[in-house]
């Protein structure tokens, strides 16, 4: 597999000649970021039809000294989710961007980001994970303060002190789990750590773990930085860290570290803390989301709540937990991406995210009304789109683990969900047209392009996913995407037999 | 040099004298980067500690002067380059990351493959880096709203 470390060097030359091409046209440079990033997402797609654990070693230095990359099913469903957002991203970048004057350095910022999502998600060792994080936070850091105004400035300065803090508590646990062990390689950690018997310093370690990757993941009590950041950053940056960043960084390197390293048997009835911060981050996220007159901090909100559905599932450590999580991760990833480049396309046009500002924007602006929309009957879990089934699955776990409280909550922040989008729906899209907006136009093609492929994903992975009623694996996504995923955290530390070498 | 930019006559001509000195040591820290302690960063941050204290002593017109603020720029982006590019060679013998050069014999300057050379990328990217984040720090202003 010598493609792995190409998903790293890729993206991060890409970075640094762009930082050379300040001066350049504007055409050049979206040609080269939307090239990088489509070759990208054509080598993720390669990479679907990869049969069990690949491990690339580094320099030929064989674990656990050396550096491995790791492929396996968690890592091909990440990696083809970073790319597909990406490479939309850019391509509504291409017209979105042109008010701003530094294009060039918003690409290479963007590509340097993608380095460190693409690199969390491949590395097999736990420091290189903790180097790749600081650089994709770092990258998100300079994005999220892109426009450079007092409010965007002081969103990226609140983002980066807490963000930062949750960096520290990632770092000190590794640091800890060093000093316990002495090696960094994930496989040999968890092989030391299922051969030693006292637990406490694992269980400290595992708690610091999960501190450090709540506040990335932005899960309730640590949430407060997200509805700063993610409305503030450029929208193809909102709908990256939305989409895909804070999954990457906190959800999949969280369920990397605690299922595959550490273990959950370790954690034992604390485990149960996950279903706790998930139905706490659901109802909170949804109920301070129905106050919000900003189109873009409503959507921040929105993503606080479906993160919480993703932990809550993940939480619940079942197999079929396992596959409703990520399923939901993946759906989220889609329409709360389309989401976010609606509220974008709404912004280009109008210049404005204040929702009450907004009416009849349909009218106007069709596929931009059509698509969200979808994104609004998707997100809310109305079938037949996608939002429904991981919902629908999340609900069937809960049950099946004998959760039925969580269950109904999961029912009620699902009607809470429907109730604040549709509130978008009835002010920004449905009703009379304001006459401060009648001479709006449709956006361009390139956003457009990049609205209707999330939208028509959004509805395929909903019908393919019929095909679950008469069993999970005839469906295609499931079949090929999520079943390969899920075996690798039900296989918990068996992780380590397929890296190291008996 | 008699502007009235920088600081006094007596710092100015220390820092005439010890920049160059600065300089040089922070290339041989470079160098021996794979034989002595040092390398790549802490030879870095020195080279970069030279044009910074110019800076100081000078005023920023004639630090620009030796190194503007694009050719920092350029600079730095290079020696990113420079060291994916080495990582990437590797692929030509193989493996990523591969160390393809000859090690070459113990303790004497040229040996180690290619970790002198990640090192000349690695100081050219943090001390050009460093000069750039000192810049940005001292040099640009936001203009406030009201101001």
């Amino acid at each position: 597999m010598q493609i792995l470390p190409l998903f790293i060097a890729i993206p991060m030359g890409a970075a640094f000649v762009l930082a050379m091409l300040l001066k350049a046209r504007h055409s050049v440079v979206d040609i080269l970021a939307n090239v990088v990033t489509a070759v990208l997402l054509a080598l993720s797609i390669t990479l679907i039809m990869t049969k069990g654990t690949i491990t690339y070693e580094m320099g030929r230095w064989a674990p656990p000294l050396g550096i491995v990359l790791v492929l396996d099913g968690l890592t091909v469903l990440m990696l083809l989710i970073v790319n597909l957002i990406a490479f939309l991203a850019t391509i509504f970048s291409i017209s979105y961007m042109e008010r701003f004057t530094a294009k060039a350095k918003f690409y290479s910022m963007f590509m340097l980001m993608l380095t460190g999502l693409n690199g969390v998600i491949l590395t097999g060792d736990i420091f290189n994970m903790f180097v790749f994080l600081e650089i994709a936070s770092i990258a998100s850091y300079v994005l999220v303060a892109f426009g450079t105004e007092d409010e965007e400035l002081e969103a990226s300065f609140k983002y980066m002190v807490i963000s930062s803090v949750g960096g520290l508590f990632i770092l000190l646990s590794i640091a800890l789990l060093y000093a316990m062990t002495g090696t960094l390689n994930m496989a040999h950690l968890s092989q030391i750590i299922s051969s030693q018997k006292s637990g406490i310093g694992f269980l400290f370690t595992a708690a610091l773990m999960i501190t450090g990757f709540a506040i990335k993941a932005a899960i309730v009590p640590f949430h407060a930085w997200l509805p700063d950041a993610h409305p503030s950053a450029p929208s193809p940056v909102s709908a990256m860290l939305s989409g895909v960043f804070i999954k990457t960084l906190g959800i999949y390197a969280m369920m990397r570290v605690l299922v595959n390293v550490i273990g959950i048997s370790i954690l034992g009835r604390a485990w149960g803390i996950m279903l706790v911060l998930g139905a706490v981050s659901m109802v909170i996220g949804a109920l301070l989301g129905l106050g919000q007159k900003d189109y873009k901090r409503l959507l921040a909100y929105s993503s606080v709540s479906q993160v919480g559905y993703i932990i809550l599932a993940f939480g619940l450590g079942t197999p079929l937990g396992y596959l409703a999580a990520l399923f939901h991760l993946t759906n989220h990833a889609v329409f709360k991406a389309l989401m976010f480049f609606n509220a974008g396309a709404v912004e280009y046009a109008t210049g404005t995210r204040d929702l009450e500002k907004m009416g009849g924007l349909s009218e106007k602006m069709p596929v931009t009304g059509i698509t969200s929309v979808v994104g609004t009957l998707s997100i809310s879990g109305v079938p037949p789109f996608n939002g429904f089934w991981s919902k629908l699955l999340i609900i069937i776990a809960c049950i099946q683990a004998g959760r039925f409280s969580y269950a109904v909550i999961a029912i009620l922040v699902s009607v809470l969900t429907l109730a604040y989008f549709l509130k978008v729906q009835r002010l920004a899209f449905f009703g009379k047209i304001k006459e401060t907006l009648s001479n709006i136009k449709e956006v361009p093609v390139p956003m457009r392009v990049s609205l209707i492929v999330l939208a028509v994903l959004c509805l395929v992975i909903g019908l393919d996913a019929f095909r679950i009623v008469q069993g999970m694996d005839s469906s295609w996504l499931v079949r090929v995407l999520l079943n390969p995923a899920k075996e690798v955290l039900v296989n918990g530390t068996g992780y380590v037999s397929s890296i190291l070498p008996k | 040099m008699n502007d009235r930019s920088g600081m006094t006559v007596i710092v100015k001509t220390v820092v005439r004298i010890s920049a160059s000195l600065i300089l040089l040591y922070g290339a041989y820290i470079v160098a021996y980067g794979q034989l002595t302690p040092g390398g790549g960063f802490p030879g870095g941050v020195i080279l970069g500690g030279a044009f910074i204290l110019l800076c100081l002593a000078f005023g920023k017109e004639t630090a620009f002067r030796k190194l503007s603020v694009n050719a920092a720029s350029v600079l730095d982006s290079a020696g990113a380059l420079i060291f994916l590019g080495i990582a990437l060679s590797g692929y030509a013998w193989g493996v990523f990351f591969l160390n393809f050069l000859n090690k070459g014999i113990p303790f004497h300057l040229w040996t180690a493959g290619i970790i002198p050379l990640c090192n000349i990328g690695i100081g050219l990217k943090v001390g050009a880096g460093l000069f750039g984040a000192f810049i940005a720090l001292t040099a640009f202003r936001v203009v406030k709203k009201g101001d």
